[in-house]
């Protein structure tokens, strides 16, 4: 009984801590850093940490907390962010699902969202809110972007490959939405699958010019190593993915000459760019990814606003945000209808460094100003 | 057709990637009385070993065998440590003290090598394909994944049959006081059988680590299907394993393949793609499920 | 404390007891894990801190569902590692029907329209009724088998379930499926905090008591029976399988009412729930709290629910933690935190 009692007392005591300095803004970091996939969350922290620390403002504080990749705690988290803690802001969630279950209740409840990476069709479309900003992508922004890239360098036969879950078959429709013509076949795997034998020897059997896949975190690596030595020789197009730093040094050799598109690159000449990876190769020992990258887009859009007006002024603040007067790392960044990017997407390719190990180079712009087509269904 | 022989032979590397899971597991059950949730761990394991010895010494070949020998350790420690205390414990106490050894597994990985997946690749010997009679094109890992898988088979085969180690695994299995009563040292047995469990475990997560990705968590989604094996080929019976992990692994990848194609003759392709795929990751477990109704103790119940 | 005199008086679970008062040591351990989990979160409602009752629901839900697993595995000694699957369907009940209550669409269409609903006097009923029907079909099959190859049908089913659930992509696949409104109850706003945990307190307190009138009756001492010895029931004219059947159902429901309640407290409802670790955890905490004890669910709760909150406030490799504080109770601590506190109940 006594521990009983002690730990009530506890529970009084942490209760009672918050709700000091109502000054400082306090920011809800929700992002996965354990379990699958857990390096995208990793890097997302670490981008938007090191935006924190350059800025050297002192009256921000980030609490982060880790989802483990599962929507139910992601969700109890975000009732203890806003609860107990009382964030202006909630950022950091890297999967659709966990933010299907996150934001449309935050928002509403009157607590900004700013996304660095899930970007769900229905949070651009139907379910929009005026508190909800994303600063990394639409879904279907990357898969469209090489759809369009493909059918202007003449691919005719595209197979397509991607796990059967919701982000999945979002991905192939985003591709056919700006591809724009027949596709040979739709493969559709379990998600988590790791032995993909079966779907090379269908793409084998089929008669297609191209793959476009999208396999995120270990199951594209799993796919790419199993490609690579199954004799089969057709150009592979992703989009970045499952073509991030990480992933591809884990692939390894097979990587090499794999195209993907996406909104950013270690080497897209700009300033802020130049900075930006420089700072976080010295602080990380690391080459950026685009998730890093996103994250550090994320702080100083925040930090930005945040210069203008503080988060208790809701209208000030959105306003703040909407104009998105910050330095991108991605050459130009603005806010489309529905608080989502309007950018150009690039074209990447994996090829070998000098380091010997695979990296990406850029190309070229696969799209330019892209936007997403569920905007006309937002009414904000 | 040839596509059809392709899936079936790559439903049979699935099978004997299974076995050397499942064999292990189903020993240990069997001389032992042990469930070992566990088992997936060894698999992660091993394949770290070999991805961290590869990259330092460039060779995959003694990558593995550092592999197989830190595996074979991990499992013998884990013995001494843990796995003696729960041989006289009910199953449940058994499943938990194990699940936990998962928590403390992976978690343990991750904080001292990161979430990052480690790069290991198959030699530069074994990549590539061949051409099989009949035109096919195959990759040779995969075959040689098959032929490693059917060695083990073969080499466990004369070990319970013609050994000394093996005259005493057998009678563990049909007499547990008995073999004591014989002067055998008991414990040392129990940690042999262990680490060799383990060490059958390193083996399959190396090289399947090589094809796949070596990451936290890998042996999770394995160990289900190894129990899966191992139920339907009834436990404790190596013979049963290697049915069971054939009929698992060559019923799992045609599922995959053609119950969509089945489903696309009265459906849309993306639906037919929904409803197939769903009941294509159900079949194993429907099978299962059919097996114990009918057989409650599994294809070739061992002795309990 | 005589801790000799306390283990060797005391009663097999189910059997007749000797008049268990409330004012011995177990029955102030029970009544004060009660009264803590229902004070400390009105205490902390009035103080404003609406993030601490929801923790307390959360914590009331899991105990709930663990209450309904203890009665298989505690009382009936079927050691199931599939009850995910019932506290899924619960929570897949609440979510499928808010959700057609929400677009105005039937759940079935044909042969005969079920419109969804969102009173959760409805749904509550349904989930009861749907679990209770899955349980009938996968305990007749798993029943017929003992052991281990019990413990793996029974996991074979829920991953069938969860797998159906992650590949069929109409109710969200692996996405799961958020219920934008809390389903509603006549004359109570179930959006209230604290309203929603007096709720939950009563689903559990009701579901205490069911288990402890069960295991009072002749039933549960057939159900104790069967468990200990199921020759010696046999050859007194009663045949086992009806009984753990029967068990094996009702334990299903009590779990798929609190997946159910937890669907609505979370406002979303996604495969996780059937996932295969989500049927270890219910487990673990039965364990913890200790095996065949009517609290022992509540104690386990409490516990695995203060640990996830404040390891995973200090450390990203909580689970780690976790993971050695159960070895230890595994190995050492056998009688978990009610054998702890109220003392040992079981022979061993």
């Amino acid at each position: 009984m006594k521990k009983l009692a002690s730990l009530g007392l506890g529970l009084l005591m942490t209760a009672s801590m918050t709700a000091a300095q109502a000054d400082e803004v306090r920011i809800g970091m929700i992002t996965t850093l354990s379990g699958g996939g857990s390096h995208l969350g990793v890097d997302v922290r670490d981008g938007f940490m090191l935006a924190m620390e350059r800025s050297g403002r002192d009256d921000v504080r980030v609490l982060i907390q880790d989802d483990a990749n599962r929507p139910d705690l992601a969700r109890s988290l975000s009732n203890e962010f806003m609860q107990r803690d009382n964030v202006d802001i909630l950022t950091g969630i890297i999967w659709s699902n966990l933010a299907m279950a996150v934001v449309p209740a935050a928002v509403r409840q009157g607590t900004f969202y700013i996304s660095p990476n899930a970007g769900p069709s229905d949070l651009a479309g139907r379910m929009c809110h005026e508190n909800y900003f994303n600063v990394a992508y639409q879904n279907d922004n990357l898969h469209g972007a090489m759809g369009a890239y493909m059918r202007e360098q003449g691919f005719e036969r595209p197979i397509l490959l991607a796990p059967n879950y919701p982000a999945g078959t979002d991905a192939l429709a985003g591709f056919k939405h700006l591809y724009e013509g027949e596709v040979v076949d739709e493969i559709y795997t379990q998600m988590g699958q790791t032995d993909y034998a079966a779907e090379i020897a269908r793409i084998r059997a089929s008669n297609a010019d191209s793959l476009f896949f999208f396999l995120p975190g270990g199951m594209g690596i799993s796919f790419m190593k199993q490609w690579e030595n199954s004799g089969v020789d057709l150009p592979v197009f992703g989009a970045a993915f499952s073509f991030d730093e990480t992933i591809i040094k884990a692939v390894g050799s097979a990587a090499i000459g794999a195209m993907n598109t996406s909104l950013w690159a270690y080497d897209l000449d700009n300033e802020a760019n130049h900075a930006f990876v420089e700072a976080f190769r010295e602080a990380y020992g690391r080459t950026p990814t685009l998730y890093a990258a996103q994250g550090y887009d994320t702080a100083n859009l925040i930090l930005s606003a945040l210069e203008k007006a503080h988060p208790s002024d809701q209208d000030a603040f959105r306003e703040a945000l909407r104009e998105a007067d910050f330095d991108t790392v991605r050459g130009k960044f603005r806010f489309g209808p529905n608080h989502h990017p309007i950018q150009d997407i690039y074209v990447r390719e994996v090829v070998e460094g000098d380091d010997g190990q695979p990296t990406n180079r850029l190309i070229g712009i696969a799209v330019e100003d892209i936007q997403d087509i569920y905007h006309e269904q937002c009414q904000m | 057709m040839t596509l059809f022989i392709e899936q079936l032979i790559n439903g049979l590397q699935l099978g004997t990637m299974l076995f050397l899971m499942a064999s292990g597991l189903t020993l240990v059950f069997g001389v032992m009385g042990l469930i070992n949730l566990a088992h997936g761990s060894f698999y992660m394991v091993g394949a770290y070993a070999t991805a961290l010895v590869t990259a330092a010494t460039g060779s995959f070949f003694v990558g593995l065998v550092a592999g197989i020998a830190v595996a074979a350790a991990v499992g013998a420690l884990v013995e001494l440590i843990v796995i003696r205390r729960l041989y006289h414990r009910p199953h449940l106490d058994q499943v938990l003290a194990t699940f936990a050894l998962i928590l403390i597994f992976s978690e343990g990985t991750r904080w001292v090598f990161g979430s990052s997946p480690l790069w290991l690749n198959p030699p530069a010997m074994l990549s590539g394909s061949v051409t099989l009679p009949g035109g096919l094109r195959y990759p040779i890992y995969r075959l040689v994944i098959i032929a490693v898988g059917v060695a083990v088979a073969v080499g466990m085969y004369f070990l319970i049959t013609r050994t000394r180690l093996g005259m005493r695994i057998r009678a563990g299995e049909s007499d547990r006081e008995m073999i004591g009563a014989l002067g055998v040292n008991i414990a040392r047995l129990y940690t042999l059988v262990f680490a060799m469990g383990a060490a059958l475990a390193g083996l399959a997560g190396a090289m399947v680590g090589a094809l796949q990705s070596v990451q936290v968590g890998m042996g999770e989604p394995v160990l289900i299907l190894a129990f899966v094996v191992i139920v339907i080929g009834g436990i404790g019976s190596i013979k049963g394993a290697l049915y069971g992990a054939i009929l698992v692994g060559v019923v799992d990848t045609l599922g995959r393949v053609f119950l969509p194609a089945f489903f696309r003759q009265f459906m849309s392709p993306s639906e037919a793609a929904g409803v197939g795929s769903a009941i294509a990751a159900m079949l194993i477990y429907i099978m299962m499920a059919a097996i114990l109704a009918f057989k409650p103790k599994g294809l070739f119940a061992a002795n309990e | 404390m005589n801790k000799s005199n306390t283990s060797t008086l005391a009663p097999q679970p189910g059997l007749p007891t000797p008049a268990a008062s409330w004012y011995d040591r177990k029955g102030l351990v029970q009544i004060g894990l009660l009264a803590f989990l229902l004070l400390v979160p009105l205490a902390l409602y009035f103080l404003g801190h609406i993030y601490y009752v929801n923790l307390a629901s959360r914590i009331t839900l899991i105990a709930m569902a663990a209450v309904g697993l203890n009665l298989a595995i505690g009382y009936g000694g079927m050691i199931s590692f599939g009850h995910a699957a019932y506290f899924g369907l619960g929570g897949y009940v609440a979510g499928i029907s808010a959700y057609h209550a929400f677009d105005f669409t039937p759940v079935i269409g044909w042969p005969v329209a079920i419109p969804g609903s969102d009173s959760m006097l409805v749904i509550w009923l349904a989930a009861i009724l749907l679990c209770g029907l899955l349980a009938l079909a996968i305990g007749a099959i798993s029943l017929r088998t003992t052991g281990v190859y019990f413990i793996m049908i029974t996991l074979a089913f829920a991953q069938m379930m969860y797998y159906f659930a992650n590949s069929w992509p109409t109710y969200g696949g692996e996405d799961g499926l958020p219920i934008f409104l809390r389903n509603g109850l006549p004359w109570v706003d179930t959006n209230d905090a604290l309203t929603f945990f007096l709720i939950c307190f009563g689903g559990l307190v009701l579901s205490l008591a069911l288990t402890s009138r069960i295991m009072k009756s002749r039933f549960g001492a057939a159900l104790t029976m069967a468990r200990l010895n199921d020759t010696r029931l046999a050859t007194a004219g009663v045949s086992p399988y009806p009984i753990r059947l029967v068990a094996f159902v009702i334990s299903a429901m009590i779990t798929g009412l609190a997946g159910a309640l937890y669907a609505d407290l979370n406002g979303f409802v996604s495969p996780t729930m059937l996932s295969w670790h989500m049927s270890g955890e219910l487990m673990v905490i039965v364990i913890l709290g200790g095996v065949g004890r009517l609290y022992g669910p509540l104690a386990g709760a409490l516990l695995f629910v203060m640990m996830e909150t404040l390891l995973g406030g200090m450390t990203e490799y909580w689970q780690l933690f976790l993971g050695l504080v159960l070895l230890f109770v595994v190995l050492f601590a056998k009688h978990g935190v009610m054998g702890w506190l109220a003392g040992r109940e079981r022979h061993e």
